[in-house]
């Protein structure tokens, strides 16, 4: 018993080579185009696309690492990942706690989806969001009723199930999910723009992963390549740089 | 899977779920029930040890073990799951990495805490960020098991415990009047007998440990009820098989799943208490 600790314990404390240019890139896979799980069960979307190419040209190497949305930030401090590329809006909050990287997507509007057989005025009725999403911030701040769920698909189904009357997610996010419903869910009200654009999340501590990172972000939106990424990922008339 | 799977958009319904449950997705779900498996079997007889080891020290007539005994079993029995779950994995793998920071970047002066970041030098992170995703997996892997196998040994050392105390005293002063020393009296009376008592709440504790694996999420592992939920949810056109919300269908498969296991275990433990009757 002895012998079988000890041998565990010079495991765990015996000094391996390390390579310093393994980033563990930490992402939601729940939240189609940016990120989701594709049907081979890997990571998929638009931030696989983009982190793919920016290690590549930091020469970095990059492993994927799934994580529950609620616990990304405390995960990312704790040093279970270096990065969170998740579809995260840069906002002044998330700012004093973590780092972010200049933005990968511009600014995009938000929007309200219902079922069209229910009430037109739902986006001030009962609304659904993720929980610490900056559209659920703006959902209680906008007098509507809201309620939080944890994931993004169980926001798209309490309306279905008339939990909920409408969603406020990002456009990019509910454009796929209105145009796959044959008409039974619509956008309502007018778009909203809660935010600022998405960005890459670091630690404070991380500064220059942040200087890589955000020389990488400089060059692809210099010769376009991020362009046609998020025209692919999110159709031709999204908004880009 | 199949050689037709190209383009599912065009298949039979048949042929569409027939590629649709053999999906790289589906092929990780049915994995995530070996984890689950292997997860329960590989911490019941840890679980058995650890409660063996508490009940035995809270007994001991040297008061610091006893006493450690007891504050074991009465601090991981009183706290809620949860809180012990988000509180022991990570505990026990800062120790670590914190022990190893020490010991390999010792040229390092700064705090690790810095802030709300916990910063180790990249040397003496656990796993390294260069290792494969494999390795992290099992370092998880690993860790869940420690900290089940810490709560329900809890558990496990206040049922053996009572066990011991329900050997009866004649059994225990027949055996010291024929000279037993007090390792034989445990060893060779006590021991022995105390199964026939302790049982039942081993059972019991065996049932609320399969009920538990969903926890497992909470420790970064991919379990069934993940998996159920993740490709359940509706699927819009842009994966290659779009379906609606079909997460009730897959909580049915997991109910069925955990009645099954239910059903097994009752059988087995029908099984071990016959023999122990029959031993005694």
């Amino acid at each position: 018993m002895k012998k079988i600790i000890l041998s565990i314990f010079v495991l765990i404390m015996i000094n391996f080579p390390a390579s310093a240019d393994t980033i563990r890139m930490g992402t939601e896979g729940a939240y189609p185009p940016y990120n989701f799980i594709n049907d081979d069960g890997e990571i998929d979307g638009f931030e696989k696309d983009l982190g793919d190419e920016l290690c590549k040209r930091a020469s970095l190497t990059c492993e994927w690492v799934i994580n529950d949305w609620d616990s990304i930030i405390p995960n990312l401090v704790s040093g279970n990942y270096d990065t969170i590329i998740a579809g995260m809006s840069i906002t002044s909050e998330r700012d004093e706690v973590i780092d972010f990287t200049q933005e990968y997507i511009p600014a995009d509007p938000s929007a309200y989806i219902a079922l069209s057989s229910g009430n037109k005025a739902a986006y001030i009725g009962i609304v659904a969001a993720q929980t610490g999403t900056i559209q659920a911030s703006y959902v209680a701040s906008s007098g509507a009723t809201l309620v939080e769920f944890a994931t993004p698909d169980e926001t798209i189904a309490a309306v279905r199930n008339g939990e909920a009357d409408a969603v406020m997610a990002d456009k990019a996010f509910l454009a796929p999910i209105v145009s796959d419903s044959n008409g039974e869910l619509i956008f309502v009200g007018t778009d909203v723009s809660v935010g600022g654009g998405v960005g890459m999340g670091l630690r404070e501590s991380d500064s220059s992963l942040k200087d890589t990172m955000n020389e990488a972000i400089d060059a692809m939106k210099a010769d376009g390549s991020l362009n046609l990424l998020l025209k692919k990922w999110f159709g031709e008339d999204s908004s880009i740089f | 899977m199949f050689q037709y799977c190209t383009d599912p958009s065009i298949l039979s319904q048949f042929k569409w779920f027939s590629c649709y449950l053999t999906s790289g997705k589906h092929i990780s779900f049915y994995l995530s029930f070996l984890i689950v498996i292997s997860l329960i079997c590989i911490t019941a007889p840890i679980s058995l040890f650890f409660g063996f080891c508490g009940s035995l020290a809270s007994r001991s007539s040297f008061i610091l073990l006893k006493y450690t005994g007891l504050l074991y079993t009465n601090i991981v029995r009183g706290i809620p799951d949860i809180v012990f779950f988000l509180f022991i994995p990570i505990t026990i793998d800062q120790i670590l990495e914190y022990s190893r920071h020490k010991i390999m970047c010792p040229e390092i002066t700064e705090s690790v805490w810095r802030g709300t970041d916990f910063l180790v030098c990249s040397a003496a992170k656990l796993p390294l960020n260069s290792d494969p995703q494999w390795i992290h997996s099992t370092y998880s892997f690993l860790l869940a098991i420690l900290s089940f196998s810490i709560v329900f040994g809890a558990f496990a050392s206040n049922t053996i415990s009572g066990a011991i105390n329900a050997v009866p005293k004649s059994q225990i002063e027949t055996a010291r009047s024929f000279g037993m020393t007090n390792n034989q009296v445990y060893l060779k009376i006590i021991i022995p007998q105390m199964w026939l008592y302790a049982l039942p709440g081993l059972s019991n504790l065996w049932m609320l440990l399969i009920k538990s694996t969903p926890l497992l999420f909470l420790l970064g592992i991919n379990d069934i009820v993940y998996w159920a939920k993740e490709i359940g949810g509706s699927k819009t056109s842009i994966f290659k098989y779009p379906h609606p919300d079909w997460r009730v269908w897959y909580f049915l498969g997991l109910l069925v799943f955990y009645l099954l296991v239910t059903k097994l275990s009752e059988i087995a433990f029908k099984k071990i208490s016959n023999k122990i009757n029959h031993a005694t």
